[in-house]
């Protein structure tokens, strides 16, 4: 099945007698596709880049300078995914904050830390909202019920990140040339396949939705191509068991009560207008932006020689970057990239078969 | 961090157990300490664990099992016929690999300072076959066995912690090895490397045998035997069933030519009836351990980093 829809993604590739560059923006695409080993399968003129889909990956350092500053104020608690411990900020990671005595606290949904802050009132819990559409409805919700259950030593500080217009970014750069994007299946199952109407009609390139299995992908990638040889550029749904054009009313009312736009600062991509989400004036009181004012202000720092951002920007693949396996490492990151386990970088460091002339 | 503290070593003894010289005879020593929690699972315990351990690292040393020192450490409070049962189990692996206790302590910790029953053992064993089955030893050339389905224990462990209840129920598959190892070396079988894969699973054993032989090691996916449960177990859990501890299966690397003979006396044991042929020793890449996915895709296998795994063991 993969075998044959990986044959037809070949001879189209062939009649079309172009290389073919098309960009996922999910981080459970970027593992699936590597795990399964459905990168090896690619025809060799067919190439799968690694988009902005992490959301470690994409959260900026100045972001997790805040974090730490927080944790290491007596009487805060930061909670967070666990994935956020080890990125590195200007002064170490989460990790090394809590050995040194911060209070970090890893936990599984950010339900856990307001059931946390109502336990201990005496203690100010701010969780870390990092993440796309996927994360963001359950962390709303977190507000609402801390906001209507008066639990005042609940808050969160908002990295919350929108994907459409970055991908629209990554376009308008014109650094990022791409044939077309394989779009995220969970993060379209909320807000529904129409939110990329306007990349297609803007930039004339292809968007299909794809699940996460490696045949979902597989068909997905075929859709693709084939849209490119037949002259279209539409948005297609290859996850119609999950997604629709429409959005998910009840998590977009949510995201809509608690939430408004705002500007973003990417990783790599700089600031995207209109792609991050803030709490509105309402929740100010559990916004930890607005609860503590004294937050370090963001900060030019000495170059590491990371190389994250062109990896974001699908400009250069993980191994051209100069630190890649020998500076950067997962044992010791540089990059974010490096760090998430759904990051470019570490799924290309844990699973990418090293260069082997194949014994007959 | 502990071994560059303890000064020189024995040689081989980064392997399961070392070799120490002595006059006429090839003697193997090698020592675990076991703290599983919970004590009981499905399956089996604390104490058929203490002895499986022992014995299987002893038996992947190519080494029959002889005599076993026995550390018991205790919290205060733990119930006795609880204890009793498990140095029952204990017994009961001993008796049935010949082999014998030489020598124990037991230590009572106050309430608190120690997680109910924790219990260490050391094995000696002594080498009488030609095959040493260092990991070091696998070459080009050689096929992988592996002795049957993968995941059982870890995944037994695991579900009776989570509280999950799987149809069938999920085994752990914690039994001694040596008997069947026997039957393999005293076929006269060429056996290169030995290894059982346990805490890290199947990925961590294959690639240190890569890593150590400076071999390219090539598995198939769809080779790989796993248990319906427990597969499912797995991905309900976000677990690869490939990093998760087995405590009676061994891998077995020896030439080609071999193989089948190899399998066939593997499969006609109790404890090897799903052995199967999972894959080969190659050149190149040097070090490094490939799967060939289910989908006839390529990846590397690599031991999963700073992952917090509870006490499986």
């Amino acid at each position: 099945m993969i075998e044959r829809r990986m044959a037809d993604l070949g001879a189209i590739q062939r009649k079309l007698a172009r290389r073919l560059r098309f960009m996922e923006v999910c981080g459970t695409h970027t593992m699936s596709a590597f795990r399964s080993g459905l990168r090896a399968l690619l025809p060799p003129e067919v190439e799968l880049l690694s988009g902005p889909g992490c959301p470690v990956c994409v959260t900026d350092d100045d972001y997790v300078d805040a974090a730490i500053a927080l944790a290491q104020q007596p009487g805060v608690r930061v909670a967070t995914f666990g994935d956020m411990l080890r990125v590195p900020g200007r002064e170490g990671s989460l990790e090394q904050a809590r050995a040194a005595g911060a209070d970090v606290r890893v936990v599984y949904s950010p339900l856990d830390a307001l059931e946390d802050a109502q336990r201990a009132p005496s203690r100010r819990v701010v969780f870390l909202g990092v993440g796309f559409e996927t994360t963001a409805p359950a962390v709303a919700w977190t507000l609402r019920a801390a906001e209507e259950d008066g639990v005042a030593n609940y808050s969160v500080l908002c990295a919350h990140k929108t994907m459409p217009r970055a991908m629209s970014a990554l376009l308008a750069g014109g650094e990022t040339r791409i044939d077309g994007f394989l779009c995220p299946g969970h993060v379209t199952a909320v807000i529904g396949a129409a939110a990329y109407d306007g990349i297609v009609r803007q930039h004339g390139i292809p968007c299909v939705v794809a699940g996460f299995e490696a045949a979902d992908m597989a068909e997905g990638l075929e859709m693709l191509a084939r849209q490119i040889l037949e002259g279209r550029a539409e948005v297609e749904i290859q996850y119609r068991r999950a997604v629709e054009r429409t959005p998910n009313a009840r998590a977009t009312a949510i995201l809509a009560e608690v939430f408004e736009e705002c500007d973003a600062v990417w990783r790599g991509l700089g600031v995207i207008p209109g792609s991050g989400l803030r709490p509105r004036a309402r929740f100010a009181a559990h916004d930890a932006a607005r609860v503590f004012p004294d937050l370090p202000r963001p900060t030019p720092r000495a170059p590491t020689g990371c190389r994250c951002g062109d990896i974001l920007r699908g400009v250069m693949t993980p191994p051209e970057c100069p630190l890649f396996g020998g500076r950067c490492t997962p044992e010791r990151p540089v990059g974010a990239c490096m760090v998430s386990s759904e990051g470019a970088c570490a799924a290309w460091h844990r699973y990418a078969p090293p260069p082997c002339r194949r014994t007959p | 961090m502990i071994c560059p503290l303890l000064g020189p070593a024995a040689p081989d003894s980064l392997d399961d157990g070392a070799c120490v010289p002595a006059p006429g005879e090839h003697l193997v020593l090698t020592t675990d300490s076991y703290v599983v929690s919970p004590p009981f699972f499905p399956g089996g315990d604390i104490g058929r664990l203490a002895a499986c351990g022992t014995i299987n690292d002893l038996a992947m040393q190519a080494a029959e099992p002889t005599y076993l020192t026995l550390g018991v450490i205790l919290e205060e409070g733990f119930p006795l016929r609880d204890l009793a049962r498990a140095l029952q189990s204990l017994a009961g692996v001993l008796a049935e690999t010949g082999m014998r206790v030489a020598a124990g302590d037991t230590k009572v910790v106050e309430r608190g300072k120690g997680g109910g029953l924790f219990l260490n053992t050391t094995g000696l064993g002594v080498r009488r076959y030609a095959a040493d089955g260092r990991v070091s030893s696998a070459q080009p050339g050689d096929a992988v066995l592996l002795s049957g389905t993968i995941g059982d224990h870890g995944m037994a462990v695991m579900t009776r912690r989570e509280g999950l209840r799987m149809e069938p129920q999920i085994l752990s598959d914690v039994a001694p090895l040596w008997g069947m190892i026997r039957e393999l070396l005293e076929a006269r079988l060429p056996i290169h490397a030995l290894r059982d894969p346990t805490r890290g699973g199947l990925t961590s054993a294959l690639c240190e045998i890569a890593a150590a032989s400076k071999t390219g090691i090539r598995v198939r996916e769809r080779a790989i035997p796993v248990r319906p449960p427990v597969r499912a177990a797995c991905s309900l859990l976000g677990l690869d069933p490939l990093n998760v501890a087995n405590e009676g299966k061994a891998l077995i690397v020896l030439p080609a030519a071999a193989a089948e003979r190899a399998l066939a006396i593997l499969r006609a044991n109790p404890l090897g009836r799903e052995a199967a042929i999972i894959g080969s020793v190659e050149k190149c890449p040097a070090g490094t351990a490939l799967l060939e996915t289910a989908i006839g895709g390529e990846r590397q296998l690599t031991v999963p980093l700073g992952e917090e795994l509870p006490r499986i063991c």
